[in-house]
């Protein structure tokens, strides 16, 4: 039995919500894993040594030592680490956070965790879809490695992952071709289409990257050409 | 170089309904199969390219046989058609979407099935990818600068346009037809067209063109199970009328020359951004 944990810092549970919006497919996952520690969902206080899959959601406040011994624990105790949701990924919602909140006004510097610890993997998006996860999942379960490799390199390299990748990845770079997935992509609505290519309204982007992530003139693994 | 990608069976095609090969571009097999579809319960919502004023285009979500026809023929403008397909799941409730779209488009919608990050919900409610063949696009200032400035036909007055024997050709609704030779046509392409390698929609269930067949038939290229599933139901249904496609003029020897044209140039393209540092989809 592999086993899973999901993991909580500074996040909305809209991932773990995401998780658990499956449907039957999230029989699938669970009967094929042993979630170990969930907060939300387990009754367990500690995360146990050698867990298999961490998939951790929310960014680490840098201000609070407990979050940043979290983070360390799980790197430590995950064989595969995985950036859940776009706070993990590329810092979300949280990338605006300045703190002087009630009750906790020194709480000022949130990073995703990516830039914290070294992920395996990274799945953005706010919160990612529920298909999106069991993939994930599967396939580490399967070790594709060729399906997770756009999402290792997120992990790597997706840390300023935000609308703008639109802008200076894609239309700056003659790549654009009007396609609107970026615009269906985004949660927030931020993204409307213009003459045929997109425009983001900055007041409105939350930094989530599912649009950058979703262009396929950024990225096009090779496996999507097998169809049946 | 593999012209055409995978497919099961080719084939020449044209709709049975008269009403539908008045409105439509060619064989009218995007808007008859959008339409069995739809009255068969096989589809509960289609995207469509619209047509705006001034012959622009905007993807639009269409549950009727009206809107369907409304939007028939091609529109040489980018048309953002996934823009509206979370849309078409989420406000119209749909559960068997059709799509229909320029070969980078079904790309997208691959993409966006098999890598649903943004795409909550959406992957298991499209029903049918329909393509349609593709050498280039045009932004909408370009198309209007080749429709006005070129032939001097006004926007609000263009009732089709088409790309056929080396022309670009514009209809007006006072019966005038004018052309100009397609290689004038080239300045006004949008750029990223010239590092595409898809000509025939290679990853679409089914899909079609023009290019190949006579005058108001269309080709088909038939590359899934499902797409081969939908084709033969609306043939059995006598929705379609079909011929061999090596029993038609000019057949298929003509497509895969301009498949082969645009990926040999294209990848040119491709291989020169490479040496000069531009980045290219990976
Ligand atoms: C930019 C462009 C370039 C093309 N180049 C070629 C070519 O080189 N060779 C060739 O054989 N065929 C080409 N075609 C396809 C051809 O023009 C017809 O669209 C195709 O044969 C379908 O005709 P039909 O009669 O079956 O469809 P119809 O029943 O007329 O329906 C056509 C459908 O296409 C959709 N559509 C129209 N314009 C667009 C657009 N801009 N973007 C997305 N969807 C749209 C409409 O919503 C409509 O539902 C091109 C089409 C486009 C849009
Ligand atoms: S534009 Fe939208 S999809 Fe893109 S990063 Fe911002 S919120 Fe996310
Ligand atoms: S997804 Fe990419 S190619 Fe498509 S419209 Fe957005 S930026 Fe352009
Ligand atoms: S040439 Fe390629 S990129 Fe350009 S519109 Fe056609 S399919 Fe899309």
């Amino acid at each position: 039995m592999v086993k899973v944990a999901h993991v909580q810092l500074s996040s909305c549970c809209g991932c773990l919500v995401s998780l658990a919006d499956t449907y039957e497919q999230l029989l699938d996952v669970l009967g094929a894993i042993d979630l170990v520690y969930s907060q939300t969902l387990a009754d367990v206080r500690e995360i146990p040594d050698d867990v298999d899959i961490v998939l951790l959601e929310g960014s680490v406040c840098l201000s609070d030592h407990h979050a940043m011994e979290v983070a360390l624990e799980s790197r430590k105790k995950g064989k595969i680490l995985v950036a859940l949701g776009a706070c993990a990924a590329s810092g979300n919602i949280t990338r605006f956070s300045k703190g002087n909140q009630m009750s906790k006004p020194v709480h000022d510097s949130f990073a995703p965790l990516t830039e914290v610890v070294k992920c395996d993997l990274a799945i953005p998006g706010c919160p990612p879809s529920p298909e999106s996860i069991v993939a994930v999942v599967l396939a580490a379960l399967n070790g594709d490695m060729e399906y997770l490799e756009p999402y290792a390199e997120l992990a790597k390299y997706g840390s300023e992952a935000c609308g703008c990748d639109l802008i200076v990845k894609v239309i700056n770079k003659s790549l654009c071709m009007g396609c609107g997935s970026c615009a269906a992509a985004c949660p927030t609505r931020a993204v409307s289409m213009d003459a045929g290519r997109p425009l983001v309204d900055k007041e409105i982007c939350i930094k989530c990257g599912a649009c950058s992530v979703q262009c396929p003139r950024i990225r096009f693994p090779e496996l999507i050409e097998k169809i049946e | 170089m593999d012209p055409f990608g995978k497919y099961i069976k080719a084939v020449s095609a044209r709709a049975a309904d008269k009403e539908i090969l008045k409105k439509a571009q060619d064989g009218g097999i995007v808007s008859a199969a959008y339409i069995y579809g739809l009255e068969n319960g096989l589809l509960d919502g289609v995207i469509i390219a619209d047509k705006e004023d001034g012959f622009a285009a905007a993807p639009k979500v269409a549950t009727t046989r009206e809107e369907i026809l409304n939007a028939a023929g091609t529109k040489y403008t980018v048309c953002p058609n996934l823009s509206v397909v979370k849309s078409a799941v989420r406000e119209y409730g749909c559960d068997k979407l059709g799509f229909v779209g320029t070969p980078c488009q079904v790309r997208s919608i691959r993409k966006a099935i098999k890598y649903p990050v943004g795409y909550r919900h959406v992957p298991d409610k499209i029903a049918l990818i329909m393509g349609i063949f593709c050498m280039e696009n045009f932004p909408y200032n370009g198309m209007k600068a080749i429709v006005e400035e070129h032939c001097g036909i006004k926007m609000d007055d263009v009732v089709k346009t088409d790309i056929g024997k080396g022309k670009f050709w514009v209809y007006s609704k006072w019966g005038d037809v004018k052309t100009i030779p397609l290689k004038d046509t080239h300045p006004y392409e949008q750029g990223s067209c010239h590092v595409c390698m898809d000509y025939t929609a290679e990853l679409a269930d089914i899909s079609t063109g023009s290019v190949g067949s006579p005058d108001g038939w269309s080709t088909i290229f038939v590359r899934t199970a499902k797409g081969e599933e939908y084709l033969n139901k609306m043939v059995e249904a006598g929705a379609l009328e079909t011929k061999e496609i090596d029993a038609v003029k000019p057949g298929l020897g003509l497509v895969e020359k301009l498949a082969l044209t645009k990926k040999e140039k294209n990848g040119k393209e491709v291989e020169h951004r490479k040496e000069i540092g531009l980045p290219v989809p990976y």
